[in-house]
C-alpha cells in the first residue's frame, strides 16, 4: 500500500495537475451558479477518468481500486462535487463492464470511458433509501420488452445523462426480486423532476427520475432477473471507497488552507501557530485524515483481491473517511474564525459538499450496521 | 514514416528556489526537478508531426538517474521509445561536450527530424541544438514558433527580434522550437501505464565511443569562472496620483519601450 508505486505516483501527478488547473479555480463559481461543467468532464474523460477500473477491452483504463482512491482524492482537492459525480459515473461504467453482455459493453463503455456520454445510477426511491431492498419501481415483462413504472429519487446527473442504470422490481421476493435494467435517455415515458435545492453539491444536478410506461427491450437487462440487488451492493463497495477518498481530498484541501492561515494570522501579538492549542488541533486533523487514508487503502486492497472481508472493510473505511473529511473541513472553518464562515474563503463550500458523503452510498449508520452484523453473525 | 528524435531534460522546477552551487559552479539539482516545459512542448510538436503523417518518436535525454523521468513523461504523452545517455564521467559537460554525446547517440540511427527546445530553463546556453545539427551534418531551423512537415520538407516561422521569417529545410533536419509552438497534452491513464512497457536504451561512454579523457567537467572546452547571485530586485517606481498619474505611467512605459 505504502509507499505508493511509481505508476501510482505518475497517475497522481497527472490528476493533481488537472485538478489544480481545471477544477480548483472554477469550483466556487460552479457552486454559486449551480453549473454542471460537462465540458470539463469531457476533458477528464479524455484523460481516462470515465471508466477507470473497467477493463481495457472496450476503452476502460484497467486501473485498480487502489489506484482509483488516489485519483479521487486528488480530484476532490480541486472540487469534491465534481470528483463525487465522476465516482458515480465510474460506478455506472463498471456495472455495465462487469455485468453487461459483450454487445452492451461494446455499445456503452467506449463513450462512457471518454465521458462523451454520461451515466446515472438509479437505486434510491422516495420511499426506499437505506432499505433499498424495499424498492417498488416495477418492471413488467411484455413479450420482448420490459415496461417500467415508478420514481427514483436523488439521482445525480439526472436530465444530463445518456444512460440510466435502474434497479427495478421484477418479483415480489424482496432483495431477490430486483433486476438491473439499462434505460437510455430519450426513451418515451422517461422524465425528470425539478432540480432539487440542496445544501451542497451545487455543481451537479440532483433530480427525481420518473418512469411512466417506459418500454425497453429485454436485451437492456443487465445480467439475469433477480441479480440486481447483488449488482447494486457490489457497485456500492467501490462507490464507498471513492466517496471516502473524495472526503479525504476535500478535508486535505481544507487542512492545507488552514495551515497556511494560522502561520500568517496574528492574534495576541504572535502568529496563531505559536499557540500550542492550534498545533494540537492541526495534529488531530492531520491524524484523522491519515488514519482514514490508511484504512481506505486497506479496504481498496481487499476489494482488488476480492477478500472475504471486503464488505466490512469498505463499510468501515467509508464511515471513517467521510466523518474525518467533514470534521476536518469543519475544524478548518473554526481555525479561520469569522473568515471561515465567508463564502470567499471556500471552506464553507467544502463543508457543505462533504456533508452529504455521510449520507449517500449507504448512510454511515448503515455502515455501522454492516460492521456490527459482521461481528455477531446476523 | 519519419523517425523523429526529441531532446528532453530534467531541470530544477522554475517554481522553486533555483541556485547554482558556488563550489562546483554547476546548477544545483538536489531540489525539485521536472521535465523542462519547453521539452514538453517539443514532445507535443513531435507527436503532432507523427499524428499528421505517421512516424515514430524517440525521446532522448542525457543526465543522471532521475533524468529518466523526463523520458518517462514523454513516453506517457505518446512517444514510442527512449534513449538515456548516462555516465558519471559525463557530469559537468559543457554545451560542446553535450552536443558531442548527443551526436554520438543519434548519429547512426537514421533520424529524419530532430526536435529540441530552443533553450533550457537551467543552463540557458541555447547552443546545443545548433551544435548538434552541425555535428550531425543536418540542416538546422532554430527558434521556430510553427512547424509543419510535408513531402520531405520541414517549414516553420522563425522568430526574430522584429518579427518572423518563414524558413524551410529538406529532411533530414534539426529544428528548435520556442514556447509558442504548442500546448503540451496531458498524458492519459493509458499512456502513463503503457510508458513503463516502452523500450528505453541506456548508453554510456563506451557505447558512445567517447574517450574518458574528453568527457566531463574536467575536460570541458568552456569553464565557468565565477558565479554570483542575482542582486535582489530594487524597489519599483511609485507614482503618486496628483491628477497626472496616467500621463506619467504612459511616459514611463514609453521610455522603457513597452508601449
Amino acid at each position: 500500500m505504502y509507499p505508493i508505486s511509481e505508476d501510482q505516483q505518475a497517475l497522481v501527478d497527472m490528476v493533481r495537475q488537472f485538478s489544480t488547473e481545471s477544477l480548483a479555480p472554477k469550483a466556487a463559481e460552479w457552486d454559486e451558479t449551480h453549473h454542471f461543467p460537462v465540458e470539463v468532464l469531457r476533458k477528464a474523460g479524455e484523460l481516462g477518468m470515465g471508466a477507470m477500473y473497467s477493463r481495457e477491452e472496450f476503452g476502460g483504463a484497467g486501473l485498480s481500486r487502489a489506484d482509483a482512491i488516489l485519483i479521487f482524492e486528488e480530484l476532490a482537492k480541486g472540487d469534491p462535487t465534481i470528483a463525487a459525480y465522476i465516482s458515480i459515473h465510474n460506478m455506472v461504467a463498471w456495472m455495465i463492464d462487469a455485468y453487461g453482455t459483450p454487445a452492451q459493453r461494446e455499445e456503452w463503455i467506449p463513450s462512457l470511458a471518454t465521458m462523451e456520454r454520461l451515466g446515472s445510477y438509479c437505486l434510491t426511491e422516495p420511499g426506499a433509501g437505506s432499505d433499498a431492498a424495499a424498492l417498488s419501481t416495477r418492471a413488467v415483462r411484455d413479450g420482448d420488452d420490459y415496461v417500467i413504472n415508478g420514481t427514483k429519487q436523488f439521482i445525480s446527473g439526472a436530465g444530463t445523462s445518456a444512460i440510466y442504470v435502474v434497479m427495478t422490481r421484477t418479483a415480489d421476493t424482496g432483495s431477490g426480486g430486483v433486476t438491473a435494467i439499462l434505460v437510455p435517455d430519450g426513451t418515451p415515458g422517461l422524465s425528470f423532476g425539478p432540480p432539487e435545492k440542496k445544501m451542497g453539491w451545487h455543481a451537479q444536478p440532483t433530480r427525481a427520475v420518473v418512469f411512466e410506461d417506459v418500454r425497453v427491450p429485454v436485451a437492456n437487462r443487465l445480467a439475469e432477473e433477480g441479480d440486481g440487488f447483488g449488482i447494486a451492493m457490489n457497485g456500492l463497495n467501490g462507490g464507498r471507497l471513492n466517496i471516502g477518498a473524495c472526503s479525504i481530498g476535500g478535508g486535505q484541501a481544507a487542512l492545507d488552507q488552514a495551515v497556511e492561515y494560522v502561520k500568517t494570522r496574528v492574534a495576541f501579538g504572535k502568529p496563531l501557530v505559536a499557540q500550542q492549542s492550534i498545533l494540537f488541533e492541526l495534529a488531530d486533523m492531520d491524524t484523522q485524515l491519515e488514519s482514514a487514508r490508511t484504512l481506505l487503502a486497506r479496504a481498496a486492497n481487499a476489494l482488488d483481491s476480492d477478500d472475504a472481508d471486503k464488505v466490512r472493510l469498505c463499510a468501515m473505511a467509508k464511515r471513517v473517511a467521510t466523518d474525518a473529511g467533514f470534521a476536518v473541513a469543519n475544524s478548518a472553518i473554526q481555525l479561520h474564525g469569522g473568515y471561515g464562515y465567508l463564502t470567499e474563503y471556500g471552506l464553507e463550500r467544502i463543508v457543505r459538499d462533504l456533508r452529504v458523503h455521510q449520507i449517500l452510498e449507504g448512510t454511515n449508520e448503515i455502515m455501522r450496521l454492516i460492521v456490527g452484523r459482521s461481528l455477531v453473525g446476523r | 514514416m519519419i523517425k523523429i528524435a526529441v531532446l528532453v531534460k530534467e531541470v530544477p522546477d522554475t517554481w522553486s528556489d533555483r541556485r547554482i552551487d558556488p563550489g562546483t559552479k554547476r546548477v544545483d539539482r538536489d531540489g525539485d526537478v521536472v521535465i523542462d516545459e519547453i521539452n514538453e512542448k517539443a514532445v507535443e510538436a513531435a507527436l503532432q508531426v507523427k499524428e499528421s503523417g505517421g512516424g515514430e518518436v524517440t525521446a532522448v535525454t542525457m543526465g543522471p538517474k532521475n533524468a529518466l523521468d523526463a523520458v518517462r513523461k514523454a513516453l506517457a504523452m505518446g512517444a514510442d521509445a527512449g534513449i538515456h545517455i548516462i555516465d558519471e564521467a559525463l557530469g559537468g559537460s559543457d554545451a560542446l561536450q553535450t552536443s558531442a554525446a548527443l551526436a554520438a547517440a543519434l548519429g547512426s540511427r537514421g533520424f529524419d527530424l530532430v526536435i529540441a527546445g530552443n533553450e533550457s530553463t537551467d543552463g540557458r546556453t541555447a547552443a546545443v541544438p545548433a551544435m548538434l545539427a552541425e555535428r550531425l551534418g543536418l540542416s538546422q531551423a532554430t527558434f521556430l514558433r510553427t512547424l509543419t512537415v510535408k513531402d520531405g520538407t520541414v517549414t516553420g516561422e522563425r522568430m526574430t527580434d522584429d518579427g518572423h521569417v518563414e524558413v524551410r529545410a529538406s529532411l533530414p533536419a534539426l529544428v528548435s522550437v520556442t514556447e509558442q509552438i504548442a500546448e503540451a497534452r496531458f498524458p492519459n491513464f493509458k499512456g502513463i501505464m503503457a510508458a513503463k512497457k516502452k523500450p528505453v536504451e541506456t548508453l554510456g561512454l563506451a557505447e558512445l565511443g567517447i574517450a574518458a579523457g574528453d568527457a566531463g567537467g574536467a575536460n570541458s572546452w568552456s569553464v565557468v569562472e565565477t558565479v554570483a547571485a542575482k542582486p535582489p530586485r530594487e524597489g519599483g517606481t511609485i507614482i503618486k496620483d496628483d491628477g497626472t498619474a496616467g500621463q506619467k505611467l504612459a511616459d514611463y512605459l514609453a521610455s522603457a519601450k513597452l508601449i
